[in-house]
């Protein structure tokens, strides 16, 4: 490909997202802009939360809330961090899978699929204001 | 207390026969008396959550708490004289769960009283549960004790018959434990006049041990670890020189001292709770001479569950928790500094580190 075609399609590319944009340049938000994303991040902690106390998710019609009541004792603060039965290090989202799979007796989610996101956002939510100690156990 | 060591080496050795492992979940609660052979033990199961999934197949982990249980309070040895169910037996208190919970308990060879849960009363106010387990609060004599079982979770009667569209809804809001549609427990004004008036027929030197489902004393309202009218309990109490208030639904060892009464919780067959201070959000009042249990073990299933076995000593309360795969905890009742305390970490510098809740 030459230099010439690099260059074009990076022009279109940055044309399109300009329209998509509009008018704002890219380090510019507004109040208006920082209630709605912060409207985005509640609504997925709200799907998160029905998620949480819904037996949906599992095949025993048990919930996470059963258990874990306003997510307590899920300690996202501590993620990533090694759990001993598992031999390894793990990120948060491996540790609801176990959950799925175990008490729920259900499949486990892929890492990006909105549900384990609005899980994590409700379980992260929940512990709003405690300090990050990863690895902490 | 000789009684107990005894009873215990007896049952442990029993157990190891039967290679159920070197630890097992419960509480035995005893009472003695100052003359030794006025002692007796009784053993409490509560929280057992049996939960129906469809046809005749139910949550197995929840039915195998209290299947072991019931095992294991068959070999207490002596025998213990009576069980106390802690209440939820339900989860949803359907027919077919009580059933179900009703003929796991059928195996007991000990006769047993219940006390109601809300998992077991809102979805028909107890009237299917009446007609298993008998009324929602008496009061019965044992060995010089007076006994008494109350339904502690009761609510509103606006909350109660107002506010829902259909029964199964009134039950799954209660059944939330942290649900904001929930609504607080109490005891309710019926219950506290039969109360006043079975207690004024008391003697005030008789050992008082009153049964609830939910803790006589608030601990942290966002989950019911509350009732509301748990003063005028209180008030009602104070004349007597010993009382003791056992209380399920927490699904934790807590243990408090108020005047002249007791307060002991015992453990869950089915699933611990976290101790309301591991919520980041919450206003809450765990009792500061609360030592926690451990922290749950997710990975092993019966972890932090299990049930008790209680002596009456000289009218007081001494609870043994036996904990699957956690050392063994007994909370005893301390004459001199008269409060129950933990028989080995009541130290601060005895604390271990899975005794630390965040």
């Amino acid at each position: 490909m030459s230099n010439y075609h690099q260059k074009s399609i990076a022009y279109c590319f940055g044309l399109m997202a300009f329209a998509v944009t509009g008018t704002s340049r890219a380090d510019e938000f507004t109040k208006a802009d920082l209630q709605r994303y912060q409207q985005q991040f509640m609504a997925t902690v709200a799907e998160g939360r029905e998620l949480w106390t819904s037996p949906k998710l599992g095949t025993n019609g048990v919930a996470c809330a059963q258990c874990h009541p306003n997510a307590a004792n899920t300690h996202p603060e501590t993620y990533p961090k090694f759990q001993k039965q598992l031999g390894k290090v793990i990120p948060l989202w491996e540790m609801i899978n176990w959950c799925l799979r175990n008490p729920l007796e259900g499949q486990p989610l892929a890492a990006d699929d909105p549900k384990m996101t609005a899980l994590q956002a409700y379980v992260t939510y929940e512990r709003r204001g405690v300090k990050l100690e990863p690895g902490k156990h | 207390m000789n009684t107990f060591n005894n009873s215990r080496r007896n049952f442990m050795k029993n157990a190891g026969t039967l290679a159920l492992g070197s630890t097992l979940p419960f509480s035995l609660v005893e009472l003695a008396f100052a003359e030794s052979d006025q002692n007796f033990t009784f053993a409490y199961i509560s929280d057992a959550h049996i939960q129906h999934i469809k046809g005749t197949s139910f949550v197995r982990n929840w039915d195998r708490g209290l299947i072991r249980a019931v095992a294991e309070t068959n070999l207490l040895t002596p025998k213990p004289d009576f069980v106390i169910f802690g209440g939820d037996l339900a989860q949803l208190g359907s027919k077919a769960e009580l059933d179900h919970g009703a003929e796991i308990m059928s195996a007991l060879n000990t006769k047993a009283h219940y006390v109601m849960g809300e998992h077991d009363y809102y979805l028909d106010l107890g009237e299917y549960w009446e007609k298993l387990f008998g009324p929602q609060y008496y009061s019965f004599e044992h060995k010089g004790v007076h006994f008494i079982i109350l339904n502690s979770i009761k609510t509103y009667d606006d909350w109660t018959f107002k506010r829902w569209p259909t029964n199964e809804q009134r039950m799954l809001e209660m059944a939330g434990l942290d649900n904001p549609n929930g609504s607080p427990f109490m005891v309710g004004e019926e219950q506290r006049k039969w109360l006043k008036s079975d207690l004024a027929k008391t003697n005030k030197n008789t050992p008082v041990v009153v049964f609830s489902h939910s803790p006589l004393q608030k601990i942290y309202k966002g989950w019911n670890f509350w009732t509301e009218d748990a003063d005028q309990i209180q008030a009602l109490l104070k004349p007597f020189k010993q009382v003791s208030v056992i209380y399920g639904h927490v699904h934790q060892i807590q243990y408090n001292q108020i005047g002249n009464i007791s307060f002991n919780s015992v453990m869950a067959t089915a699933w611990p709770w976290p101790y309301p201070q591991s919520y980041a959000q919450a206003e809450q009042y765990l009792p500061k001479l609360t030592v926690p249990m451990n922290r749950a073990d997710p990975f092993f299933e019966r972890d932090a569950t299990g049930w008790q076995f209680i002596n009456l000593a000289n009218g007081r309360v001494d609870l043994n928790y036996t904990l699957y795969n956690n050392a063994s905890r007994i909370v005893r009742y301390n004459t001199k500094k008269k409060r129950p305390e933990d028989s080995a970490y009541q130290n601060e510098d005895a604390l271990i580190p899975p005794q630390t809740h965040y």
